[in-house]
């Protein structure tokens, strides 16, 4: 009986054909149209970094460094770390269905500044160009982090084209988040208060409050750094008086919350995710909108936990280890309202679920490891191992990509109005859970035996786990490239969707898919609260 | 990228009513505030962090500035916030004669800021306290290494601001431009009120700077 109400005739007119030409997508203002420019772009980055992953993983295949010189395995690294933080993970959520969703979910008809929406996208690309630029002339080996002096003083690759490829990229989270908040607070329905806003949007706005606040002090610090770098000026060159430790509190005081920005918004998916699939209402509502807005906040207070050996000091040490100890705590209840959401529910196990229910397993594993990593102590062994690469693997791709293809499932009818193929989107979800975990749990096993991390060349103890990791990631490869396929395939193919071939709740399933140009015909009044999954409609 | 013709739409189309896009605009010139001290917040974190290390160094170095000249230039800054205040006032009466007065005294005084931080900047390359660009670093106080340090601080600090200062000048000259056409007298009022509000945040973030630079080491 489901199935009957997931196809529908398609709307005569909708945002897809509302206009025509290369001039209608690269100049629109339609939020629904900038994320789809924004979709394509992270898209070819994400493979980017994914084919700087595949040589990483051919190289660690045997204990030689014999594929690669140190050097370019550096370089590899690095490009991975830069694109896939900054140019995928970190705008991909809220960029693409944050975009689409937001204005929808909040039932207007665009965010608040649609031309700054689309000068972002711009920021994005010019951004992203300057890091293929570094990337083509000669790369960085500094690693993601960037940390002085190497950076500012010995490393001799393109450190100010990526640099400076960051400092904008900053730009567009900060126009987005900026656009974000002032979509909640001012465009909101009639009848729509704060407390019957999707856990989505809460989720997009704490984001982009991580955003607003978090990114100018990262480029502020990349500021200094260029600034260090290009006029020999000494700021964190110990040389000249300076204090390089300085350099790693300011990094990481943006690069901590920035964790964040990449996870809540996955949060937010999960919980639309796992409320519709349990056809039940989200277990407590309240205290999930807090949780989310308490991990924002006390993800600023934790950074030191990334400088355990880096010469910060003891105490120091120990207070940031207790906060970060504190911050598993509405991470953990997040979890528990999820599980007892399903708790009795009708569950049914549809490609976003298959997705959902792996970012709850992967996303709990990532989040106990990160309190073993917080525990000073056990630290000073852990840092710069492979356990660390595991323990954030797991919450960014485990948890986060997991989400974001949650999400791509989950409103792939509604952003196209084309239903995607069931069959193989599960058995892409599949893979994709099976290989992550052969990527990655050798990792942990690795990283507690001592394996350090950005080397190319290994003791010969170590070839089995990493052969393991390298078959896993070639399962990754492949989990990641079948949905590449057939949600192309269906956007000819596919059978057309109905307004809401889930039998979901929320205003975006109200506009037929794919939505009109101006969203909704007349602004919706909202009467219910979200979720209202018991009064069957 | 496409324009809206002005006196022929004047909500635009995302939004109910007016008022509604007011609060949005206002709301997002706070936020992009927000960022700003931000931005500045990195830099000045560095600088107390240092000051604290080399303190008496710093001191000694900050004496070397301008102190009065930067404390002239303070004046004319704060008058400038003055005049931008009075024009936002014009604005929302109506009156633009006056509203285009106070533009125009807020983008003199602006400039008469610029120059004068020029002239300072001049005066500190011919003393040979510019420490960077391959210049000789001619300093004489106590710790000459440390004190470099504080002249960095003082030229990415100074700069940042100046460059703050271009910005908020070219906002208001296009600010300018749109009341002298006033096209629209309640649109104009609120362009108005916006701009003010950026360049009000230029003002205090002066005041900031020219007091953890110029007076905390005397
Ligand atoms: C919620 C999402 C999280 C993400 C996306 C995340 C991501 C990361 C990343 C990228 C790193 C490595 C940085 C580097 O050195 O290159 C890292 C390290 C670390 N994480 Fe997490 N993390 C998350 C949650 C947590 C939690 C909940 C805790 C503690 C309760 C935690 C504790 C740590 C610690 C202590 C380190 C430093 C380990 C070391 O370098 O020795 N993380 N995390
Ligand atoms: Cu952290």
């Amino acid at each position: 009986m489901i199935r009957d109400v997931r196809t529908g005739p398609a709307p005569r007119h909708h945002y897809l054909n509302a206009g025509h030409g290369l001039a209608s997508w690269f100049l629109t203002k339609d939020h629904k149209r900038i994320a789809w420019l924004y979709f394509v772009s992270i898209t070819g980055f994400f493979f980017l970094g994914g084919l700087a992953a595949t040589l990483i993983r051919l190289e660690l295949i045997t204990p030689n460094g014999d594929l690669l010189s140190s050097d370019a395995y550096n370089r590899l690294f690095s490009l991975h770390g830069i694109v896939m933080v900054w140019f995928f993970l970190i705008p991909s959520i809220p960029t693409t269905f944050g975009n689409f969703l937001l204005p929808l979910m909040v039932g207007a008809r665009d965010l608040a500044f649609p031309r700054l929406n689309l000068l972002s996208w711009y920021v994005y690309i010019i951004g992203g160009l300057f890091t293929l630029i570094a990337a083509v002339a000669g790369g960085i080996d500094t690693g993601w982090t960037f940390y002085t002096p190497y950076s500012t003083l010995f490393a001799n690759g393109a450190v100010l084209a990526a640099a400076t490829g960051v400092f904008i990229v900053g730009f567009s989270s900060i126009l987005t988040g900026i656009n974000f908040i002032v979509t909640v607070h001012t465009m909101r329905a009639p009848g729509l208060t704060w407390f019957r806003l999707p856990l989505f949007v809460w989720a997009q706005y704490a984001t982009s409050l991580v955003m607003v606040l978090a990114t100018p002090v990262l480029s502020v610090t990349l500021v200094l750094l260029a600034v260090e770098r290009v006029f020999g000026v000494g700021i964190f060159d110990p040389s000249l008086g300076g204090d390089p430790v300085l350099f790693e509190h300011l990094f990481w005081f943006y690069s901590h919350p920035a964790v964040y920005i990449m996870i809540l918004p996955a949060m937010g998916v999960v919980s639309e995710v796992v409320s519709c699939f349990a056809h039940k209402r989200i277990f407590g509502y309240r205290v999930m909108a807090f949780s989310i807005l308490a991990i924002a906040l006390f993800g600023f207070l934790v950074w030191g936990h990334h400088m355990f050996v880096s010469g910060q000091s003891i105490y120091a040490g120990v207070a940031f280890s207790l906060l970060s100890f504190l911050v598993s705590v509405p991470s953990a209840i997040k979890i528990f309202n999820w599980l007892a959401t399903l708790y009795k529910g009708h569950v049914r196990f549809d490609a976003p679920m298959l997705f959902a229910m792996s970012f709850l397993g992967l996303f709990l594993i990532g989040g106990l490891t990160g309190v073993f990593v917080a525990t000073l102590a056990l630290d000073v062994q852990m840092h710069d191992t492979y356990f660390v690469v595991a323990h954030f693997h797991y919450i960014m791709v485990g948890g986060a990509v997991s989400a974001y293809m949650a999400a791509l499932h989950f409103w792939w009818p509604k952003i196209t109005g084309r239903l995607y193929p069931e069959m193989w989107a599960r058995v892409s979800a599949i893979i994709v859970f099976a290989g992550f975990n052969l990527t990655f749990f050798p990792q942990y096993i690795l990283g507690w035996a001592g394996m350090p991390r950005r080397y190319h060349a290994y003791v010969e103890d170590f070839q089995l786990l990493n052969v393991f990791s390298s078959a896993g990631a070639s399962m990754l490869a492949v989990g990641y490239l079948l949905p590449l396929i057939y949600l192309l395939w269906s956007l000819r193919y596919g059978a057309h969707a109905s307004a809401n071939p889930w039998n979901a709740r929320g205003l975006e399933w109200t506009v037929p898919s794919p939505p009109p140009e101006e969203n909704f015909e007349r602004p919706p009044r909202v009467e219910h609260e979200a979720y209202a999954y018991d009064t069957d409609a | 990228m496409t324009r809206t013709p002005e006196h022929t739409v004047i909500v635009a189309h995302q939004f109910e009513n007016l008022e509604q896009q007011f609060d949005a605009d206002l709301l997002g010139m706070w936020l992009f505030l927000v960022t700003e001290a931000l931005l500045f917040s990195g830099a000045f974190l560095a600088l107390a962090v240092y000051y604290h290390q080399y303190h008496d160094t710093f001191s000694a170095a900050a004496r070397e500035l301008h102190w009065l000249l930067a404390g002239a230039n303070s004046v004319i800054l704060l008058t400038s916030g003055l005049a931008v205040a009075l024009a936002e006032q014009a604005a929302d009466q109506g009156r633009r004669r006056a509203a285009l007065l106070g533009l125009l005294a807020t983008i003199a005084l602006g400039l008469v800021f610029l120059a004068i931080k020029g002239y300072e900047y001049h005066s500190e390359y011919q003393a040979g306290l510019m420490p960077f660009l391959q210049q000789p670093f001619a300093y004489d106080g106590p710790n000459p290494h440390n004190a470099m340090l504080f002249y960095n601080f003082y030229f990415v600090l100074t700069g940042l601001h100046a460059a703050h200062m271009v910005i908020g000048l070219a906002v208001l000259m296009v600010i300018a431009v749109l009341t002298w056409r006033w096209r629209d007298g309640a649109r104009v009022a609120r362009q108005v009120r916006i701009a003010g509000l950026y360049w009000a945040f230029v003002d205090i973030v002066w005041v900031l700077v020219y007091c953890s630079l110029y007076l905390v080491g005397r």
